[in-house]
């Protein structure tokens, strides 16, 4: 009846009825990576080029001034950088190692067993996907000097592990397995344990994908544990030494100007490798799963 | 492991145990405690005092900055940054789905790459490019084009912060809403699309309304979601970009400022805890308006 053809999505080959899309897509690409690229650049210039009346955006004769300033640099407190990077890099493995581990035994049990409290357990979770750490920032720092949190490792790691939206991921996820296979595997004998981590486990990789991004992003970037429940500079993490750097930049600091475009770099690199790892485990399996 | 078979009628309570302890530990318990403070005086040092609805009271009837600037610079930044960033993705994610793969995967990554390091981290180089003198990035580029004839205080600016912090937001809002938006697209079965042909739709925008949208709201449903988080998460950029709290003129206070305002600088527990409650409050709203459009009817 009609001979209007629409979208060809998810193309195998260009075609120049693509090029309208393109022409859309790559100047805002390129505008939203100037600031990024910006960082790039900035990282490696040397001191005049910092400063240099009017600002290049391009670097001209790179260095690694700027990181080497930043690896031997200590803070006010005595406390070496490696320190904060340490500590981020242990903690964001830790949490989200964790996080995934708990959001998907929590996801199966939701969507797999039966019990009284399962409709209410999550539609309470479905609520707290609106939760916004920030706005209840005084209560918690009440509830974690309660529990002697404060000044302790744990303290960035905790409050961080239970988080609303990678349960809420998880379990759609886990809905989309049909009861029969589960029950087959019960009948060969396979323990709840063994369904959970032969079966659930593999299925639902892409959710578990993207609760490790999700969760990955939030701790690397998080800065609210070191500024409101560390006062120990040792326990301090990479991200909130680099947000002390920001404050020094006031245009006339010289030197902090690079090595907070050091710092912004290092911050920024391992959330691309990540992404990049992941990204391709999340739409390669998407698309391959057959979940739906 | 092999042998060992657990009682069924419980084992669901191993899985959900972690989970249910943190999640009450830091989620419930602090949004109880924040309504419970609410209706107290507590400055953190004695016990609070019950003291009903005043600070309420107090909030709505005399705190001038919280009506005037605080409230309206929260819903203004909301309502752009929010719903914004969300048409914003899905037509990026839209457009995306209709380029071959590998291109596909190029621009999405540098699209949602600005979303990995949002947040205060980032202000560090939004500072440097709208530092205040002649040497800043934006400065230096209208003063040679000949825009400005000085440099302009942009972050230190009544007038120009709030829309940098829009501005800024906006940027790395392609988040991980954006991603799954672009995976619901790409995962429309394109039998759908012909049976829309034949069913008479006859243009692109018909389309999206008719097939697109409606074969991928869960993933919709997931976007906004997390566009609503995201907005009201992203409430400290004002004071890191400008790097004072109150920022200049209360200019760039939102809700979330201007609780840590009362609560870690002037120590007026009860009241910032208030304050948290209409912010929750506010986020609600938002986030009921997204589940009444693409939340499952059944």
């Amino acid at each position: 009846m009609s001979a209007f053809q629409g979208t060809k999505m998810n193309p195998s080959k260009f075609h120049k009825s693509q090029l309208k899309f393109l022409a859309f897509l790559i100047p805002l690409a390129i505008f939203m990576a100037l600031p990024i690229v910006y960082i790039f650049f900035h990282a490696f210039k040397p001191i005049d080029e910092l400063f240099a009346y009017p600002p290049r955006f391009f670097v001209d004769k790179p260095t690694f001034q700027n990181f080497v300033d930043l690896f031997t640099k200590t803070n006010d407190t005595g406390v070496p950088m490696s320190r904060f990077l340490f500590n981020s890099v242990v903690v964001t493995l830790i949490v989200v190692v964790l996080t995934v581990i708990i959001s998907t035994m929590a996801g199966y049990a939701l969507s797999k067993k039966n019990f009284k409290m399962k409709k209410a357990i999550f539609e309470i979770n479905t609520l707290a996907l609106m939760f916004v750490p920030a706005a209840v920032a005084i209560p918690r720092y009440l509830l974690i000097d309660e529990l002697g949190l404060i000044n302790t490792f744990l303290v960035h790691i905790l409050p961080l592990l239970a988080m609303p939206i990678g349960l809420f991921l998880v379990k759609q996820f886990i809905d989309q397995i049909p009861d029969e296979l589960l029950e087959a595997a019960r009948l060969d004998g396979a323990s709840d344990f063994q369904i959970f981590v032969r079966i659930i486990v593999p299925l639902v990789k892409p959710a578990i994908a993207t609760i490790a991004i999700l969760s990955f992003q939030l701790v690397w970037n998080s800065i609210e544990s070191s500024s409101l429940y560390v006062n120990d500079e040792g326990l301090k993490t990479f991200s909130f030494y680099m947000s002390t750097l920001t404050s020094t930049v006031d245009g006339n600091n010289v030197a902090g100007q690079g090595l907070a475009a050091a710092a912004s770099l290092i911050m920024f690199i391992p959330n691309l490798v990540i992404f990049i790892i992941l990204q391709s485990q999340v739409m390669n399996t998407m698309a391959h799963s057959g979940i739906k | 492991m092999k042998t060992k078979t657990t009682k069924r009628d419980h084992s669901h309570w191993m899985f959900l145990a972690p989970y249910i302890v943190l999640f009450t530990t830091f989620i419930i318990i602090p949004v109880g405690a924040a309504i419970l403070l609410s209706f107290t005086y507590f400055n953190a040092i004695e016990t609070p005092t019950f003291i009903g609805l005043s600070n309420y009271v107090g909030l709505i009837t005399q705190d001038e900055v919280f009506m005037q600037k605080v409230l309206p610079n929260t819903l203004t930044f909301a309502l752009i940054v929010g719903p914004g960033g969300y048409v914003l993705s899905f037509i990026l994610a839209w457009a995306l789905a209709q380029v071959p793969k590998r291109m596909r995967t190029i621009l999405a990554l540098v699209i949602y790459s600005p979303s990995m390091t949002a947040g205060v981290a980032m202000a560090v180089v939004w500072t440097i490019i709208f530092s205040g003198d002649e040497t800043g990035y934006l400065n230096s580029l209208l003063l040679t084009m000949g825009v400005l004839l000085e440099p302009i205080q942009w972050l230190q600016s009544p007038e120009y912060l709030m829309k940098i912090m829009i501005f800024v937001t906006l940027w790395g809002s392609m988040g991980v809403g954006f991603l799954a938006m672009l995976s619901g697209v790409l995962n429309i079965n394109t039998e759908i699309y012909e049976a829309g042909y034949i069913d008479g739709i006859n243009n692109r925008f018909q389309e999206i309304i008719y097939i697109t949208i409606p074969s991928m709201k869960p993933q919709m449903l997931f976007g906004a979601v997390m566009a609503v988080v995201g907005t009201f998460q992203a409430g400290a950029i004002g004071v890191a970009l400008s790097g004072a709290n109150p920022t200049p003129q209360y200019a760039g206070q939102l809700m979330v400022n201007h609780l840590e305002d009362y609560g870690f600088i002037r120590y007026e527990m009860g009241y910032a805890a208030a304050i948290s409650v209409v912010l929750l409050i506010v986020v609600y709203a938002f986030s009921k308006v997204a589940w009444r459009l693409f939340g499952e009817k059944d």
